[in-house]
């Protein structure tokens, strides 16, 4: 499996749930991952819930047989400062740029700057390697900027291409882009069989594609087991109110007879969710990227839900 | 116990009329904020067709809307311009406009009306303004309160409402003004334009050195034509800054005015909550009016008393073939009228494979081991039954599964509530599909404005 593992997807999608399970998953059987986020949302650390992470890479859990999970909330302007003081050695004069704003106009203000900061620093991580001359990490997954902004915010080189035309952050971009076109990364797209997700997910894939990064997979979200099919529904909303309502009361349920109707009514709306579940299954088909799926996890998606995800996420072949 | 707590502290919760609001023509601004992906816009075109069938005349005003969602208001072209909406219903001449922001048409509209035609070509060209107005973090947000600004100034409509950015926090939205603010009223930005400015005055001296020892370093980091770029855009902005500054202020004074309401859009998820709070307690902070919450994608039940687990147990008798023992045990149900034959199609119905459950004269020992265990009961009962008993344990297991949702929404909710319990709800009953049509809109403005749910 790629090395960088982008997870990117509409918002409420459960984008950073999936980045997670993800590296979990591939840090099970003893490897070690890093989970990278670059919003500055701290979802990272709500999910797992430990307190806000900082910007220091930081083990905040422990895989199937083994392995570790670490987490870095990736920080614009200290990747800046880190930066300068790597290749400069400013010391001091790196706070006296601070002060000024520089640092924050750098960061903030010239487009496309911040981002080749943020996927310097995750491609950095992916590079990285210990003394004895493994790699620091097995895989680094990054929690990504959604659908519509993915490829721009991954695009690094374009965004600042026209801005930096020389000079070591041109120079960074060019390094950055060499890994992201590469097969050493994987850009998943995260999904829910609703229209508008899966709508953008199509158009993700296709922005993806022209600007030559690498799809990973479509990962489909929350799917809900499908209990009842339409025609049952049909067919139970026919005659067979009073057969139910007697079947209710054979197993002890008292009021037969009221719960006949609001059952039916959860029925109908279960089976029209199929239906329409079905019919976007059949757009991702069309999209032609293999997809992995993920329950929905009734109770939310919590530490417990996390590790469930990423066996489930096993079993579909990651890691393998 | 505590599911009957939970219940009681929701409704002690106000609730939020969005009728009253939308009718008070002293509501001049709706704006919709919160989380991504948790309906903001489909909220905005919901209220604004609400509105408009209510005689208000309306323009909402989306930020890169779903396709779908834009074509549902018969809004296709990206011309940045409030176009009518069609079939607006209504007789007290209410009307809908909508439209979509281009946040680089806006920006290039404020350079091209406040600058000369050579300056403005100027800056056009230059390619530091056109990374900045297609891509500066930020520039969507402070377009948007432009745009707005512009369209009150306007005075063709008596209500905008507005859905907010999708940023990458809900906050973005309300710093946009001063973060541009700020930059433009920066010591850097002054520093870079230091050497016309204030090149020859001694005072300044030590300002230049640090200014040379910085745009030396940036120079280098960014590449000499950037910072060049960056001061000839500043130079020839520089008499706009002063405009830019000022409308950013009346707007944000404006969204503080008493016309003004502002929504927090989320789902009973917990971040789109959490984001909530946040925005709520911002709100609050920035002395922005808030009207309330709406709760979209709500999950409701007509059979609440029936909990989760009574239902999934009973779904497990009907599967195990098991009857409970309500005064005359199996004997009694063998003489109830639920061991009648019933005639029916279920058979192909029922989700499970035809080939089980057509009454046919298969082997036992073709069947899977659920089959087999009703086996014992069926050959008591006619095989219509045992295909009634599947489709109610399949409702029974339904109910449960939809009951867990609401619980695990309570207890979001109550979260929610314990920090902002003075914070009026409107709940949102949830839709099986997605919205394609002015009807759709309709309909989830009736769910707005519907009142409580039941809950358990």
């Amino acid at each position: 499996m790629s090395r960088l593992q982008v997870v990117s997807g509409k918002g409420g999608t459960g984008k950073t749930t999936v980045a997670a399970a993800l590296a979990l998953a591939l840090a099970t059987e003893g490897k070690r991952t890093l989970l990278v986020e670059v919003e500055g949302r701290q979802g990272i650390a709500q999910l797992f819930e430990t307190e806000a992470l900082p910007y220091e890479e930081r083990k905040i859990a422990v895989a199937p047989g083994g392995g570790e999970v670490y987490a870095l909330a990736i920080d614009a302007e200290r990747a800046l400062l880190d930066y300068l003081q790597m290749f400069y050695k400013l010391g001091s004069a790196g706070r006296a740029l601070k002060k000024l704003g520089a640092i924050d106009f750098a960061t903030t203000i010239a487009p496309g700057v911040r981002d080749v900061l943020l996927t310097g620093k995750a491609c950095e991580a992916v590079r990285r390697r210990e003394k004895h001359g493994g790699h620091t990490y097995d895989h680094v997954v990054m929690d990504a900027p959604p659908t519509g902004r993915i490829t721009r915010f991954l695009n690094v080189n374009d965004e600042v291409a026209g801005l930096a035309r020389i000079g070591p952050i041109h120079n960074q971009a060019q390094a950055v882009m060499r890994v992201l076109k590469s097969p050493e990364t994987a850009v998943h797209l995260v999904t829910l069989l609703e229209e508008m997700p899966v709508q953008e997910t199509a158009d993700g894939v296709a922005e993806l594609r022209d600007a030559e990064l690498p799809v990973g997979r479509v990962v489909v979200n929350m799917v809900r087991p499908h209990v009842l099919d339409g025609a049952a529904v049909r067919a139970a909303s026919g005659d067979h109110r009073d057969a139910i309502a007697r079947t209710l009361a054979s197993v002890g349920v008292a009021g037969g007879t009221r719960l006949v109707e609001p059952l039916l009514d959860e029925a109908v709306e279960h089976a029209r969710r199929v239906e329409l579940e079905r019919e976007q299954r059949a757009v991702l088909d069309g999209i032609g990227v293999p997809a992995y799926e993920l329950p929905f996890l009734g109770d939310g998606a919590d530490i417990a839900g996390l590790y469930r995800l990423a066996k489930e996420l096993r079993k579909q072949g990651v890691g393998a | 116990m505590t599911e009957k707590a939970a219940a009681g502290g929701l409704d002690s919760v106000p609730l939020l009329e969005l009728d009253p609001l939308i009718d008070d023509r002293g509501t001049r601004i709706i704006v919709c904020c919160g989380a991504g992906g948790v309906g903001k816009t489909t909220t905005a075109a919901a209220l604004g067709v609400r509105a408009a069938e209510r005689g208000r005349r309306v323009v909402v005003l989306t930020i890169d809307p779903a396709r779908r969602l834009a074509q549902s208001m018969g809004i296709d072209s990206l011309d940045n311009t409030p176009r009518k909406v069609d079939g607006i219903k209504g007789s007290d001449g209410g009307e809908l406009h909508a439209m979509m922001l281009d946040m680089k048409r806006t920006f290039d509209e404020i350079v091209e009306a406040h600058a000369d035609p050579e300056r403005a070509q100027a800056i056009l060209r230059n390619p530091f303004y056109q990374s900045l107005s297609a891509g500066f973090a930020g520039t969507q947000e402070y377009m948007a309160m432009e745009k707005l600004g512009q369209l009150r100034a306007r005075d063709e409509w008596d209500l905008i409402v507005v859905d907010t950015p999708p940023s990458r926090s809900a906050l973005d939205f309300l710093d946009a003004p001063k973060r541009l603010g700020s930059f433009l009223d920066g010591t850097f930005i002054k520093l870079l334009m230091a050497p016309a400015k204030v090149g020859g005055r001694a005072g300044m001296k030590f300002l230049n050195v640090g200014m040379s020892m910085m745009t030396g370093t940036l120079g280098k980091l960014l590449g000499g034509q950037f910072l060049k770029d960056v001061q000839t855009f500043v130079a020839a902005m520089d008499t706009m800054f002063g405009g830019f500054r000022t409308r950013a202020d009346a707007t944000y004074k404006l969204l503080q005015a008493p016309g003004t309401a502002f929504l927090v859009v989320a789902t009973p998820e917990r971040d789109a909550l959490r984001e909530a709070a946040y925005f709520v307690e911002r709100l609050a902070a920035e002395e922005m009016p808030l009207a309330g919450l709406v709760l979209n994608r709500v999950h409701g039940s007509g059979a609440v008393r029936l909990s989760a687990e009574r239902a999934r147990a009973a779904a497990e008798n009907l599967d195990e073939g098991r009857i409970v023992d309500q005064g005359g045990g199996k004997a009694e149900l063998r003489g109830s009228p639920a061991t009648k034959p019933e005639p029916s199609d279920l058979a192909t119905a029922a989700a499970i494979p035809p080939t089980e459950a057509a009454p046919t004269a298969e082997p036992a020992a073709q069947h899977d081991d659920a089959v087999a265990d009703t086996r014992t009961d069926s050959e008591q009962h006619p095989d219509m039954d045992v295909d009634v008993r599947m489709l109610t344990a399949g409702l029974l297991r339904l109910h449960a599964e939809r009951m867990r949702v609401l619980a695990r929404e309570q207890r979001t909710r109550d979260r929610f509530t314990a920090l902002h319990p003075e914070v009026a709800v409107a709940e949102v009953a949830a839709l099986p599909g997605d919205v394609h049509d002015l009807a759709g809109l309709r309909a989830i403005g009736d769910r707005l404005t519907a009142g409580r749910m039941p809950s358990p």
